[in-house]
């Protein structure tokens, strides 16, 4: 049970969008500034700092988390996701970043990447969801731009996209 | 907005836990999902020499039925036992109420324990624990023991928890036959809320719960009342509850809330009893 | 899982015309997959140090002293800066009227709201800067505050600024056509009272200053996500006491939004400038939320008195403004121009002839306003549409017919209003018949009328709205009287700036200075390129920073007024088509044809008689690159062309104060059906429609786009955004879970019609869009429920609490056997706390008395009390740590008797001060003796709190006070050896923690 010193930089190891990465942070340094500053994945945006605006939404061990609501010391060892893993290659996007974008559903954009982390997912474990639904999961988001219809409607036309391939994608399993 | 210093521990055993606790006492604080208290952190509002994280400590991320009572572990998250496949059959009112705790991204990082040890008085989880009669069951290095509920909350934020324990465990009673009921009004969904109330029906008579108001969740018991002799009592109770008025409500619009409010909650809890 | 879609660049159709469609935009590859860059996401050269600054947390009060000895020791800390050193190397912002009053970015000797600037810190990184922001010892003597703006107005208010008499900072009276004759002959006179709340767009991304000074060059580098308008250089420059060439201003490619609000980071680009100045480095500051909501900026709260002079029949002859505008503590740049944006607009969409104004500007202790999308209109249209509402109820007409007798006629555009706006185009009444029939009008009104043949409160809104855009720079010195203007020299027009350029392979790169948070500015003027050029709109590249040293810029450039489509996108037409022209000079020369014969399309340049005779874009672009000697004579370079455009529409005002406030006025018609909650109060939107006539749509995605975000922020004001100050000035709405901002399952998806009547006056016909539903949600939502409710005193935002105020009807009365104090009138968000209790003590009052004047007594009785100092018989400083769970707290507390009546009675007055607030309070305490030798004590209190807790732990304070005012008093019995343990309820609580501390 090693005490971390409070005045001392400690090293957090720890695995990011599937890649092994690691950075110093003292006890006190929050898990957004970590990713930003740290390590380098700006990605992850900053918001409010006090858990309401999901900007900073990421996903430590498949569990949705405020990045602002975590230390960076407590992601040691864990699987940390944010908007920068999401698409499969740089010049792609992911079916529901593409559903953004053909639905106009960003403007500023900068809310725009927890939105997103919460939407892949919420469609992982809900994949047919009703709108009520979509909206109670964004109701842990503030967006200022859209008016968040064009994201409820890239939310749903990406689950249906998604439910539609997925035989695709298991005979085409490698 | 960034935390002051604090060292800090991540605990592998409840034991590891509790020996910093009985060295550090008040200047320790048990970091356990940090919904509410990593935002105080942020602000400053609280500045604990050292954390002591218990999320890693498996032992303590149990959901069991033990003698008759659900015993909720203290890294059990909210997202887990609101995804018990039996919560529904074994604590039906938590089913009604949990879903009414912060959002989904906060539900799936902050505990059930965590929420009770904060004490808010608008939060679900310990209105929900008070309602059930349920236990706090908290260990220190030398003892265990466990509290009521209603005994464990003292105040607003303040709990009979000493300094050197830790809550090891919340446990809910089952019991079976009962109507439930819950509502609760807020600003905006997932906010504080303004009135919550949860109201159980059994062939005994009606119990409602409210949070939100005074300082802590309060429960009146109220054997078979209904018609004006219910609304009389819900009026007392709504009189006692010395409602305050702040940015979102009034006083007087919390003491309307708990009458009517209150009263189709219990209907409802009538409703789903027969 | 393949689970990918390729990164396409758009390509629908390979031609155009692309104006009009909404293709894909340009911007979102980036913003999709984090590669987005805002300010905080970019890169700052080495050595850039952190700056935290430290706020007041008095809304007035004097500051007697500041002791940053201890914060200098905190390693890692380089600079501590006061106001006293910043005002040494600035100079005081430019106030917009006419007044001898300073306005410094950091408080000088006073701080005038909560959250003022009192001391920079810059140190290496932001953790540490706070921690010594922590250990700043202030001291401030606290001023009364004025908080409300008539009551600021009023006599022995408290004064803000020697320069601002009576508070008021500007009084102007305006008179158009002959109001007072209209007002004599007309039949009635309708009135009403209007108080619109203070409220905030809140962008998600906050301020963000990264400033660097150059000694060697007397010169500051700084990137800020800053929104223009650009005249602000001309203010931060010379703030900075350097000439505006030495002030070069960035703004970072992508920013987080702004509505307006990032105008308001320009006092801290000018604070932090002054710090890197200080400190010889360079100084990065991220604004963060608690920062943002208390002291960033705010829409001007304003009172208003509205009277109309109406006919019979509904027809209103005339207006009556009176307009308090409160603008906070301090008149930043360009305010009063919230007063002044609709100057030219008080009538609407009505032909009103005969209008008379006073404007009155106040200053108040709250947080100085800025810009906020709307800007203005939300305030004048609140009052106006309510005030129309009520002529229908009070004449008994419906209100679309109040609205449709009174529209300006269609075939009178364009109109020249009595105050002197060019409303360019238009058909109102076609827009309210598209509007009614596409939005259902006739099914909502079945609607309402079942939901009220079931009791259900139910009620239809209406407005009209005219949106006006492209801000003539020149109407804020409406606020001067025309003596003023004459001496200051014109101000007027609203200079748009582009540039295209064309590389040496004939790429088509687009410069312009419109500094977009998220309005997809780079896809539409790909699009306007793309049409002229016949290329690919993917094929252009378009740079929407600003770069102050660089570019082509003016006063006007930025994002605001909703200027982009109809003067930013139609100026890089004008460029573009100025190039074209001579491209197809040199294509025509190169083929031998006639230049009339020339088309661009699909990616040639060509005769439009023989499609076989063409040459390709990219070479007859390049050719001015290449081989100059080849252009035809007259034809210059094709390399580069910057358009300037200023609508010759946007004159000064005149002498009689005329002033065309906006180059363009779109029109809106919206209305909503809500039912109000008989239980919850609560405000439920069941269909909301709104029409929007912008002109010419560019982008019909992005005109939605913006549609439902006004809607969105519109629906916010109206039902749940207010920046709540107590009347102390405390600010109450401090974080994101106490100033509600509406989330997904709040806004609901309102109905959108459009219609198009092209602006006669822009090149491209377009109008502006972005603002319309922040003027014409809140009040159309709260004439719906004014509606449903039958009620004429509806105030924003619609909280529950209030509007079950006129449902609940009065309250039952508590049970007689229950002893209920009255409780206290207090306003909604009031944070004063009234209380009393009773001990009873084993001792007798003598020895009571004994105790309450003894150092050692309250030492041990005081709740968390380290020391006592004892400073005279009835003067008492004491070092106290309270709190509540984990809130705990150092303060400093300053305990005074008076009205001593021994052993029987006294007033306790205590003030109390720390990191986490403050807290005053008075008591009385009365001693009676008992028969059994022992003493009652009765006290009664009121306690105020305010400070940081006050807004961010709102709801934590009245019990924590309450608490530690009993804990007091039981703590003072137990000392005595008595109390009346157990006595249940609060003290038993009490008991519980005093026991835990033991």
């Amino acid at each position: 049970m090693p005490l971390l010193n409070s005045s001392q930089r400690h090293r957090v190891g720890f695995s990011l969008n599937g890649h092994s990465v690691e950075g110093d942070a003292e006890p006190r340094v929050l898990l957004t500034d970590f990713l930003r500053h740290e390590i380098g994945a700006t990605g992850t945006h900053v918001g409010c700092e006090h858990g309401v605006c999901g900007a900073c939404t990421v996903t430590v061990d498949g569990m949705l988390t405020r990045a602002c609501l975590t230390l960076a010391v407590q992601i040691e060892g864990c699987d940390v996701r944010t908007v920068e893993g999401l698409a499969t290659a740089p010049d792609r996007l992911s079916i529901l970043q593409a559903a953004f974008r053909r639905n106009h559903a960003l403007q500023c954009g900068f809310c725009t990447a927890g939105i997103l982390m919460s939407l892949d997912a919420f469609l992982r474990e809900v994949p047919t969801p009703a709108e009520d639904q979509i909206r109670d999961l964004l109701s842990g988001h503030l967006c200022r731009c859209t008016g968040y219809t064009p994201i409820v409607r890239a939310a749903l036309e990406a689950a249906a996209e998604l439910a539609s391939r997925q035989p695709a994608v298991q005979s085409h399993h490698v | 907005m960034k935390p002051a210093a604090f060292d800090y521990v991540r605990a592998s055993s409840a034991e590891e836990a509790l020996e910093v606790l009985a060295k550090e006492g008040a200047d320790a604080r048990i970091l356990a999902g940090g919904q509410s208290f990593m935002a105080m952190l942020n602000m400053r509002l609280a500045r604990p020499k050292l954390l002591v994280d218990i999320m890693r400590i498996g032992s303590l991320d149990r959901i069991e039925e033990i003698e008759g009572e659900i015993v909720v572990g203290a890294a059990v998250r909210q997202a887990k036992l609101l995804g018990w496949d039996k919560l529904k059959a074994k604590l039906p009112l938590v089913a009604l109420a949990l879903p009414w705790t912060g959002h989904v991204q906060t539900r799936s990082r902050g505990t059930i324990c965590g929420s009770i040890a904060h004490a808010d008085p608008s939060a679900e989880m310990p209105l929900s624990l008070v309602a059930l009669s349920g236990s706090v069951h908290l260990r220190s290095l030398k003892k265990r023991r466990r509290v009521r509920a209603a005994d464990y909350i003292t105040g607003m934020m303040n709990t009979a928890r000493a300094d050197e324990e830790m809550i090891e465990a919340v446990s809910f009673p089952v019991v079976a036959e009962h109507g439930y009921g819950f509502r609760e009004i807020a600003r905006r969904h997932g906010d504080f809320a303004i009135v919550a109330c949860a109201a159980i029906v059994s062939s005994k008579g009606i119990r409602l719960a409210v949070g939100g108001v005074a300082d802590r969740p309060e429960v009146r018991d109220w054997p078979g009342l209904s018609g004006s002799a219910l609304d009389d009592a819900l009026n007392r109770f709504a009189y006692e509850l010395d409602a305050r008025q702040d940015v979102h409500a009034t006083a007087r619009y919390r003491r309307e809330l708990v009458r009517r409010v209150g009263r189709a909650v219990i209907e409802e809890a009538v409703q789903c009893h027969s | 899982m393949q689970k990918s879609a390729a990164t396409s660049y758009a390509k629908p159709s390979p031609e155009g015309p692309w104006v009009g469609r909404s293709i894909e935009r340009v911007e979102d590859g980036a913003l999709l997959t984090g590669r987005g860059r805002f300010i905080d996401d970019l890169g700052v050269d080495t050595g850039t140090l952190h700056a935290a600054i430290l706020r007041s947390p008095h809304a007035h009060a004097d500051v007697l002293s500041i002791d940053t000895v201890t914060a200098r020791s905190v390693p890692g800390v380089f600079a501590i800066l006061t106001g006293a050193e910043i005002k040494a190397c600035t100079a005081s912002l430019v106030v917009g009227v006419k007044a001898p009053v300073e306005c410094w970015p950091i408080a000088v000797g006073r701080v005038r709201y909560v959250g003022e600037p009192v001391a920079v810190v810059v140190a290496s990184d932001r953790y540490k800067a706070e921690d010594a922001v922590d250990l700043i010892d202030v001291r401030y003597a606290v001023r009364p505050a004025a908080v409300d703006p008539l009551s600021s107005i009023a006599p022995l208010a408290p004064l803000l600024h020697d320069g601002f008499p009576g508070n008021i900072a500007s009084d102007r009276h305006f008179r158009y056509g002959d109001p007072e004759a209209a007002f004599a002959g007309a039949v009635h006179r309708v009135s009403i009272d209007i108080r619109y709340p203070r409220n905030s767009c809140t962008p998600i991304e906050t301020y963000g200053v990264v400033a660097a000074y150059s000694p060697s060059d007397d010169a500051f580098d700084i990137l800020a996500n800053f929104q223009g308008p650009f005249s602000i250089h001309a203010v931060i420059s010379r703030a900075l006491k350097v000439p505006g060439n030495r002030l070069r201003l960035r703004t970072p490619p992508d920013s987080g939004g702004s509505f307006g609000v990032k105008q308001g980071v320009f006092p801290y680009i000018v604070l932090i400038a002054a710090a890197a100045r200080m400190a010889g480095r360079p100084v990065k500051w991220i604004e963060d939320r608690l920062e943002h909501l208390s002291a960033s900026t705010s829409a001007t709260n304003r009172a208003t008195t509205l009277s109309a002079a109406v006919d019979s029949n509904g027809q209103i002859r005339a207006l009556d403004w009176d307009q308090i505008e409160d603008c906070g503590a301090h008149l930043r740049a360009p305010e009063p121009a919230t007063l002044y944006r609709m100057h030219g607009n008080l009538t609407g969409a009505y032909d009103i002839r005969h209008l008379a104004v006073r404007n009155r500007v106040v200053v108040t202790n709250k947080t100085p306003t800025g810009l906020n999308r709307g800007f203005g209109g939300p305030q004048v249209y609140f009052a106006l549409e309510r005030l129309v509402q009520r002529i229908a109820v009070e004449l008994g007409l419906d209100p679309l017919d109040v609205i449709r007798r009174n529209l300006v006629p269609s075939d009178a555009f364009p109109y020249r209003t009595a105050s002197g706006a060019l409303l360019d185009s238009g058909d109102y009444s076609a827009g309210i018949d598209l509007g009614a029939g596409e939005g259902g009008l006739d099914e909502l009104k079945r609607r309402r009328d079942a939901a009220r043949a079931q009791g259900r409160l139910y009620g239809i809104g209406y407005a009209a709205v005219v949106e006006p855009s492209v801000s003539n720079m020149g109407y804020i010195t409406t606020v001067l009287t025309p003596a003023e203007r004459r001496k200051a020299g014109p101000k007027n027009g609203a200079q748009a700036t582009a540039t295209v350029a064309i590389d040496p392979v004939g790429a088509v790169s687009v410069h312009v200075a419109s500094v977009p948070q998220g309005q997809g500015h780079r896809t539409v003027i790909s699009q306007v390129i793309a049409d002229i050029f016949g290329i690919a709109p993917a094929e252009v590249r378009v740079n929407t920073e600003v770069d102050t040293a660089k570019d082509a810029w003016s006063i006007a450039s930025g994002n605001y007024a909703s200027r982009f489509a109809a003067a930013v996108a139609g100026t890089t037409k004008i460029a573009a088509d100025r190039l074209a022209a001579r491209l197809a000079r040199t294509a025509a020369s190169q083929l031998n044809i006639d230049v009339s014969d020339i088309v661009f399309r699909k990616g040639r340049v060509g005769s439009a008689t023989n499609p076989d005779n063409s040459l390709s874009f990219s070479r007859v672009a390049a050719l001015s690159h290449w081989s100059p000697g080849s252009l035809p004579d007259d034809v210059g370079q094709t390399i580069r062309e910057t358009a300037f455009w200023t609508p010759p529409q946007l004159t000064p005002p005149d002498d009689e104060d005329h002033i065309n406030s906006s180059l363009c006025h779109g029109f809106i018609f919206d209305f909503c059906g809500v039912e109000v909650d008989r239980i919850t109060g609560a405000a439920r939107i069941d269909r909301y429609v709104t029409m929007h006539d912008c002109g010419k749509i560019l982008h019909p995605a992005m005109v939605e786009g913006q549609i439902r975000g006004g809607f969105g922020q519109g629906l916010g004001a109206a039902l749940l955004e207010e920046f709540c100050y107590a009347p102390d000035g405390s600010f109450l709405s401090g974080t994101f879970a106490d100033y509600l901002v509406p989330t997904a399952t709040e806004i609901p998806e309102p109905i959108i019609v459009h219609m198009e009547t092209l602006s006669p006056f822009t090149p491209l016909g377009a109008k502006g869009v972005g603002e319309g539903n922040c003027m014409s949600t809140p009040v159309c939502i709260a004439n719906a429920v004014a509606d449903a409710l039958g009620e004429k005193d509806i105030e924003l935002p619609l909280v529950p609490a209030k509007l079950a105020a006129f449902i609940h009807g009065e309250e039952i009365a508590a049970p007689a056997s229950m002893r209920i104090s009255p409780p206290p009138a207090a306003k909604s968000g009031e944070r004063n706390l009234h209380g009393e209790g009773r001990e009873r003590i084993d001792a007798a009052p003598a020895a009571v008395w004994a105790m309450l004047l003894d150092p050692n007594t309250l030492q041990t009785v005081i709740p968390g009390c380290h020391s006592v100092e004892k400073i005279s018989d009835t003067h008492f400083r004491a070092d106290v740590t309270i709190g509540i769970g984990p809130v705990k707290g150092p303060y400093r507390a300053e305990v005074k008797l008076s009205d001593l009546e021994p052993p029987h009675a006294v007033t306790l007055a205590g003030f109390a001060e720390g990191v986490l607030g403050f807290g005053s309070g008075q008591g009385r305490i009365i001693l009676t003796p008992d028969r059994d030798g022992g003493t009652t004590l009765d006290y009664k209190y009121d306690a105020a709190i305010g400070g940081k807790v006050a807004g961010i732990g709102g709801r934590l304070l009245d019990g924590a006070a309450r608490v530690v005012i009993a804990q007091f008093f039981a703590s003072l019995a137990r000392h005595a050896g008595g109390g009346n343990e157990p006595s249940g309820g609060l003290l038993s609580k009490l008991r519980n923690l005093v026991r835990r501390r033991q």
